[in-house]
């Protein structure tokens, strides 16, 4: 049998890898490495006195307040979703599953538009919130809003193919052994997925926090008010701010490489790869 | 656990609570002013005078937001319910839209000297260190290879300015016909590499992206270019015709009603044709309205042949006929005519 | 319509049921019946003028032909980085995988400005591409770089598992039957990543129509050159012109969602057929 038939020759091997390797520099490391050398160009000191600036310090704590606000409410939701995906079969779910990933093919824009298409003041429910005196576009609700649109399908999504590899034979004995629903599902169900919801919670936080498109359309603008962080690299980058720009882009690149090397801790405790990622 | 679960729960209801307050701010009354793009500077130095002034006259403490962004821009987020107690736009078209949504006194335009325009400004070409591409006039604007960086008139209030001004040169060449002003325009356009959507997003195409030859721009917009971004790098080019620019502001009448701050609104405004605020404007570029504070700046503005906005036949006229959906700027985007 | 089919021995149906319509409703049913309700406001015919018009037209071609360029790019790209990383071994490995999922952590405006000054006439690119005539940044080119950039890990992602699992005993039955390495991959390897290329293609192109964060920055933004259809959503918000922006909108999700569904079946077919 023609052995060197079943791989590539070591020349093609080393030529492959190699344009493999340049391939991902250039385009995924190279952004990286400009937005820290932009960042520093004037030294760590300016760095340091952009990211402190009281409008820097407001974006920062708006974008936690959003993040800590719509990522529990798409894994408490996301958790309830993937229980009665994976663990009923009914007719429409097929359906369900569907809408729930519908999120992910909506232009980022479109899922902030929706939003004013509601809550406007020429929205179909803005009069009426208005005259109760609630604000929600261009405050904090609507950021949320937004976010948790845009961040809707991430803890299903990594949910539905684990629990279903998992499937329910451990949960079926609880039961049967006496406990109720609510024990089994903090006993049995949570301890078994919790390094998979991690990794949904995890890439749910990301897209919440990095988000653009969405915010933008309903933020209204306010410096130091309804800023979240990428808004501000915006900002900073039209106000001629071009280090300012640069370090609120190199905070948020941390947050992506944080994210990275979380996730593939977690990969690792999982023992694979947690489903396709989006 | 159940303690531990409650508290977590209990902690997140907070976080809900605080948010839906909003952010809290040491002062005791908080304006926001919807602004266009390159009055960032500006209203910064203006907000902190006022804030002293206002402090020393009504003793009360006062905090100014700021929002930006191209002026049609701004008009939606204030007739989608951004609630500013004071717009500072770059037109009067965008003012008059409030207005006609009943958000703003129909006579707003009159409830302050100057067509409430407290400062202007006209349109200048910035160009590169020793103008390398020799240009003085419009005509120069479409010689061939001149790029020309121009935000979209359809959101920036400042790219309607840079419109009407360079319509306005055409219009009064010799022999000049509606459609060799329109040709000029389209072929203006077609020198037109980038259409950003605020003045603000142009100035840093051309000057940090090193984009184009020239740079429509206000004057103010100019000369802070050149300023931040080193006076070597930037020249200033005066037209032999331009425009007289004139930003108006106004109070929201429906929100301040609403929020209670009409009366320091109304000061914020007029203070800005105090003498400390014409100070100020002068010293960020604009043009001041008190003739004393522009002879202590004279230096800085030269005399100039200028068209108003009545020459178009006002505001409400020059929008539908030239950036309107089907207008001229659609017309010279428009393929195969 | 909606009824549990099996009833099964665990409870809380409809306990999560119920929290998950809810919360599907109030989330992403009711504001999108929004965008389908809103552009009717301008009368049949008024819909159609609004997404008829040069403009409108000239940004969807874009958007759409873009991302399917970027995402044909993305294919060999992708295919690559997949084989390379599931079939060999070399140094940092563990670490290069970790960074395809770069462009998914990282925020879309900070990969916007940062692809901008990579590729802007002074950049680190740039600076090398502009001697030779080539203009990426503010122009057409610019916003396939940054979809190309978006999509990778989408098409890298499908596949790899897929290699993965790739019978290895038919690559040697094939090598038994005396067929080169190039034959093998061209009639053994390729066919049978069929299906998952044209998933990752999938994904990389509706991912890419959307895309408005890292494009605006590098794209020039010309009408009818280089301006995206999300971007001209925006501006027609900008207009005030709410049920246009919508009408966008909604003409942007219906041919996402047909290129999809169109994919969807043209990989069952060659499902079936293998």
């Amino acid at each position: 049998m023609n052995l060197s038939a079943t791989q590539e020759s070591p020349a093609v091997r080393v030529g492959l890898t190699a344009l493999t390797v340049v391939l991902l520099v250039t385009l995924l490391l190279l952004p990286l490495a400009v937005v820290f050398t932009e960042a520093l160009k004037h030294g760590l000191a300016i760095a340091a006195d952009a990211l402190v600036a009281p409008d820097a310090i407001a974006a920062i704590e708006l974008t936690l307040i959003v993040a800590a606000i719509s990522v529990p409410l798409n894994t408490v939701c996301g958790l309830a979703a993937a229980w009665c995906i994976v663990r009923f079969r009914f007719s429409g779910r097929g359906l369900l599953i569907t809408l729930i990933e519908l999120p992910f093919s909506v232009s980022p824009v479109i899922s902030g538009l929706v939003w004013i298409l509601l809550f406007g003041a020429n929205g179909w429910f803005g009069p009426a919130f208005d005259r109760a005196g609630i604000r929600v576009i261009f405050a904090i609700p609507g950021l949320v809003l937004a976010t948790t649109f845009v961040t809707f399908p991430f803890v299903v999504r990594t949910l539905i193919p684990l629990m279903e590899q998992q499937g329910a034979s451990e949960e079926e004995a609880a039961l049967t052994l006496g406990a109720t629903g609510w024990q089994t599902f903090w006993r049995v169900t949570l301890p078994n997925i919790r390094w998979g919801l991690l990794y949904g919670v995890l890439l749910c936080n990301a897209r919440a926090m990095g988000e653009f498109g969405a915010v933008a359309v309903v933020s209204g603008h306010v410096r130091g008010q309804t800023m979240t962080m990428p808004l501000q690299v915006e900002a900073l980058f039209n106000d001629y701010d071009w280090v300012g720009a640069f370090t609120i882009a190199g905070l948020l690149s941390m947050l992506a490489l944080l994210t990275l090397v979380v996730k593939a801790a977690l990969e690792w405790r999982i023992g694979s790869r947690g489903g396709p990622l989006l | 656990m159940p303690d531990f679960r409650m508290t977590r729960r209990s902690t997140m209801f907070v976080t809900l609570a605080a948010a839906a307050a909003g952010p809290v701010r040491a002062a005791d009354t908080t304006l926001l002013n919807a602004s266009y793009d390159p009055t960032r500077e500006l209203y910064r130095e203006i907000n902190r005078a006022f804030a002293v002034a206002w402090q020393k006259e009504a003793g009360q403490r006062i905090a100014i937001n700021m929002s930006h962004g191209g002026s049609g821009a701004q008009t939606r987020a204030v007739l989608d319910g951004l609630p500013a107690d004071v717009v500072t736009l770059a037109l009067a078209a965008d003012i008059d839209a409030l207005a006609r949504r009943g958000m703003i006194a129909a006579n707003w335009q009159t409830r302050l000297p100057d067509n409430a325009s407290p400062y202007t400004s006209t349109i200048v070409f910035l160009v590169r260190k020793n103008n390398p591409r020799a240009i003085r006039d419009w005509s120069d604007l479409i010689e061939p290879d001149v790029a020309v960086i121009t935000p979209n008139p359809k959101t920036s209030g400042g790219a309607r300015w840079n419109f009407l001004a360079a319509l306005a040169w055409a219009q009064r060449e010799p022999g000049a016909t509606a459609a060799s002003a329109e040709a000029f325009m389209r072929d203006l356009f077609h020198h037109v590499p980038v259409l950003d959507t605020g003045a603000r997003g142009a100035t840093n195409s051309f000057a940090q992206r090193g984009l184009g030859d020239v740079l429509l721009a206000w004057e103010n917009e100019a000369w802070l270019a050149r300023k931040e971004l080193g006076p070597d790098e930037f020249t200033i080019v005066y037209p032999s015709l331009s425009i007289l620019a004139e930003p108006p502001v106004a109070v929201v009448d429906s929100v301040v009603d609403k929020k209670g701050t009409r009366v320091v609104a109304e000061a914020y405004l007029r203070f800005l044709y105090s003498k400390e605020g014409q100070d100020i404007v002068a010293k960020h570029y604009y043009r001041p309205r008190d003739p004393a504070v522009v002879a202590t700046y004279a230096e800085r503005y030269p005399a100039l042949k200028l068209v108003t906005i009545g020459d178009f036949g006002g505001w409400d006229v020059a929008q539908a006929t030239y950036f309107a959906d089907g207008g001229m700027f659609d017309r010279i985007f428009t393929p195969g005519k | 319509m909606m009824q549990p089919a099996r009833h099964s021995a665990l409870p809380g149906f409809n306990l999560t049921f119920g929290i998950t319509l809810l919360w599907l409703s109030l989330i992403v049913l009711l504001p999108l019946a929004a965008l389908i309700l809103r552009p009717w406001e301008l009368g049949l015919a008024g819909v159609w003028h609004s997404i008829t018009e040069p403009r409108v037209l000239a940004s969807l071609r874009l958007s759409f032909g873009v991302a399917a360029l970027a995402a044909v790019v993305n294919v060999p790209f992708g295919l690559l980085v997949a084989w390379v990383m599931v079939r060999y071994r070399f140094p940092c490995r563990n670490l290069a995988d970790s960074l395809i999922d770069m462009p998914l952590a990282l925020p879309t405006a900070v990969a916007g400005i940062a692809l901008t000054a990579l590729f802007a006439p002074k950049g680190w690119i740039g600076a090398l591409l502009t001697p030779l005539g080539i203009k990426v940044a503010y122009t057409p080119l610019g916003i396939l770089v940054a979809l190309i950039f978006v999509g990778l890990p989408f098409v890298v992602r499908t596949l790899e598992p897929v290699i993965m699992d790739l019978p290895l005993d038919s690559e040697e039955a094939a090598a038994t039957l005396g067929a080169t390495r190039s034959q093998i991959v061209r009639r053994v390897v390729l066919p049978a990543l069929i299906p998952a290329l044209l998933a990752g293609f999938g994904a990389a192109l509706a991912r890419g129509v959307g895309e408005y964060g890292s494009v605006i920055f590098i794209a020039g933004n010309m009408p009818m050159i280089s301006e995206i259809a999300p971007l001209l959503i925006v501006i027609r918000l900008e207009q005030l012109d709410y049920a246009g922006a919508a009408a966008l909108g909604l003409v942007m999700l219906l041919v996402s969602f047909a290129i999809l569904l169109l994919l969807n079946l043209l990989e069952r077919r060659i499902h079936q057929r293998t």
